[in-house]
């Protein structure tokens, strides 16, 4: 296998999890194993890979309730996640958090936020204490571009370049909040010009191409961890799915979601992978290992203890 | 008398309540075009127009306070919240403004403003999507609060929410949004500030409110098969709060029980326990107890999630509790 396919392999295996762990969690939840709110990542997959792709074992990531694909490409295993989605207590949050609060503290996963904005403030404070230390790590925060006028986002913002912290604000722009795209929840088209008020560095690019989003997150989070700035990105992306298992979607057209689907990041990196020479052979293998990943996954899940009565109020207090 | 579910009741308020006055209008995340995020206000963006039913980015500070404003120069102003958690991003708005206006003017300006949207523990959605905030509201001079549960005081509440000249917050539920009930034809409304005796009963009196009425009531069959037959009242209004019907009955039962799905430190509860114990104290056979949610935030897994939520099984202990004294 060529050499310059190795990275972009690592990455298109990412990617590849993320979507089969997310079509089996769908799954899941049809028969009932998984409850309550399942938002998910199906399509955005390039936009966690790629950007975290920069990270380092002591840079940190928050993200929002739609954060499976942030998890995966931080590390976290397919079992920890899977558990936690079926509740059990060898999920990352011991089943107390479910799909919406995955937390990881080994590898500086700190949510998985349900409450849209406050969790940007939350993330420039980690990104606060590391300058504080005098450590060069950098904090990697993701929202959806549906929560960017709403006070915390601008707070945040505010005060991190202001005080100069190293963070890197990801605002995914999938086109819709819940049922209402963009063009009806702000007055711009593009996100990254929130940056302009705040003196802050900005950028905007398409998911499409996860080389491509690895490279220009890594352009901040350079500039986050060498000069401690701030950035703010829009990631133009999409979701096939529905905003969670919740909702029919109505609100566009299949026409729609087909076109989308037509600028797949996975499709992308497949053909990528063709043209440095990896074979039909090569994708098949990768295929099965994620297949077997995801299975063993889900077994794990569902042969996993329920958390016990105790830890109902174990965690109220240190 | 027609059938409804919960959630078209209070969505006849709201429809018959725009008809009447046309300084009523609803403002909120997905309230129009996506027709709600519970399909409370399924129609009513066809129906009366984008003027009047106002889609709202995520900005729930912002909202409120538009609302707030536009309440202060005569507008009577819907807003909803998806749910009550996310009003904790406009807690100043209701608090420190919508709660205030009225006092801190000198009675020159009112805030006629409702805050409606769905309160408590839905289903496995976890810790911040899973909370009770009457205790949080309640506490406020300035603010009523109202929390129906049944399908017809929904719609009679929130009339009445619409017309008063003070802000009103209604806590309604998820869980009832599918429930069906009678409602009286026309014009139904009920007052604020008055509780019902829904069941009569010699042995304990049980006040209680919202969903978890829908606990109380089954825990009272299966104790009457047991020849225990409790009262129960529905607050319906749990600021002002009436706890007249609640005293009269303790006067006969001489025992009480406060069921509460919310946290049991401070709150709603613990203030109607106040009340009995100082205004029936001389006809209490034992002190007033109280079921209520666990000391913690809402775990996701499904059976602690039911662990955590006062159930039939914890009322039904509740009330021996209550008769072993
Ligand atoms: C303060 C607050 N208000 C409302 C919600 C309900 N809510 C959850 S996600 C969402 C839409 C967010 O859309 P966007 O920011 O574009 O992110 P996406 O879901 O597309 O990733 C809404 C309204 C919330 N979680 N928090
Ligand atoms: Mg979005």
């Amino acid at each position: 296998m060529a050499a310059p396919a190795d990275e972009l392999l690592g990455l298109y295996r990412q990617m590849l999890l993320i979507r089969r762990f997310e079509e089996a969690a769908a799954k899941a939840y049809s028969q009932g194993k998984i409850g309550g709110f399942l938002h998910l990542y199906i399509g955005q997959e390039a936009s966690a890979v790629g950007a975290l792709a920069n990270l380092d074992a002591g840079d940190a990531i928050v993200g929002t309730y739609r954060d499976h694909g942030i998890a995966l490409a931080r590390g976290m295993s397919a079992r920890a996640c899977m558990a936690e989605l079926y509740g059990k207590v060898t999920g990352c949050s011991k089943g107390l958090g479910g799909s919406m609060h995955f937390f990881d503290a080994e590898r500086r996963m700190l949510g998985g936020d349900g409450i849209v904005g406050g969790h940007v403030a939350v993330a420039a404070g980690v990104a606060f204490a590391s300058k504080y230390r005098g450590l060069k790590e950098v904090t990697l925060c993701f929202l959806g571009e549906g929560s960017v006028s709403i006070g915390g986002f601008h707070e945040a913002l505010s005060l991190a370049a202001l005080w100069d912290l190293p963070l890197v604000v990801i605002v995914e722009n999938n086109e819709y909040s819940m049922g209402t795209p963009l063009s009806r929840t702000l007055s711009v088209h593009d996100t990254s010009q929130k940056a302009h008020g705040y003196g802050m560095a900005s950028d905007r690019f398409k998911s499409d191409d996860v080389m491509e989003v690895k490279r220009r997150v890594g352009e901040a989070v350079a500039r986050a961890r060498e000069t401690s700035k701030p950035t703010l990105i829009e990631v133009q992306t999409y979701r096939y799915r529905g905003h969670s298992m919740s909702d029919p979607g109505k609100y566009r057209t299949s026409d729609e979601v087909e076109l989308r689907k037509k600028t797949d990041p996975i499709v992308k990196a497949e053909s990528d992978l063709r043209a440095l020479g990896v074979t039909d052979a090569d994708l098949a293998r990768i295929e099965a290992e994620v297949e077997a990943e995801v299975e063993d996954a889900s077994r794990f899940a569902d042969e996993s203890a329920e958390p016990g009565e105790e830890l109902i109020e174990a965690f109220t207090y240190a | 008398m027609r059938e409804l579910r919960y959630r078209e009741a209070l969505r006849e308020a709201i429809a018959e309540e725009m008809d009447r006055d046309d300084r009523v209008f609803l403002m909120g995340e997905e309230v129009g075009y996506y027709q709600g995020a519970y399909k409370v206000t399924e129609g009513l963006l066809e129906r009366f127009g984008a003027r009047r039913v106002v889609d709202t980015p995520i900005t729930e500070e912002g909202f409120a306070g538009v609302g707030v404003g536009a309440a202060m120069v005569g507008l009577r102003p819907i807003i909803e919240f998806m749910t009550w958690n996310f009003s904790a991003v406009a807690f100043d708005q209701i608090i420190n403004h919508a709660a205030k206006i009225r006092q801190m003017s000198g009675g020159q300006f009112a805030c006629p403003i409702v805050f409606r949207g769905p309160n408590g523990a839905a289903r496995q959605t976890g810790a911040q999507h899973s909370q009770c905030w009457e205790a949080f509201y309640t506490h406020i001079p300035g603010l009523k609060v109202v929390a129906p549960a049944t399908v017809a005081d929904a719609k009679g509440l929130l009339k009445s929410a619409i017309r008063d000249d003070n802000p009103v917050l209604v806590l309604e539920d998820e869980r009832l949004y599918g429930l069906k009930g009678e409602v009286p034809d026309g014009d139904h409304v009920v007052p604020i500030g008055v509780s019902a005796q829904v069941r009569d009963g010699d042995a304990v009196t049980i006040v209680t409110w919202g969903k978890m009425l829908h606990m109380v009531l089954p825990a009272c069959e299966l104790l009457a098969k047991e020849g225990v037959e409790c009262a129960v009242i529905d607050l319906r209004s749990l600021r002002p709060l009436d706890l007249g019907p609640a005293l009269a009955s303790v006067e006969k039962t001489g025992r009480a029980l406060v069921v509460q799905e919310s946290w049991p430190y401070g709150g709603v509860g613990a203030e109607v326990v106040d009340r009995i114990q100082r205004d029936a104290f001389g006809a209490l056979k034992g002190p007033v107890l109280r079921v209520t949610g666990r000391d913690a935030s809402m775990p996701y897994n499904k059976h602690l999630e039911d662990l955590t939520i006062p159930s039939v099984d914890t009322v039904v202990r509740g009330v021996r509790a209550v008769l072993a004294w």
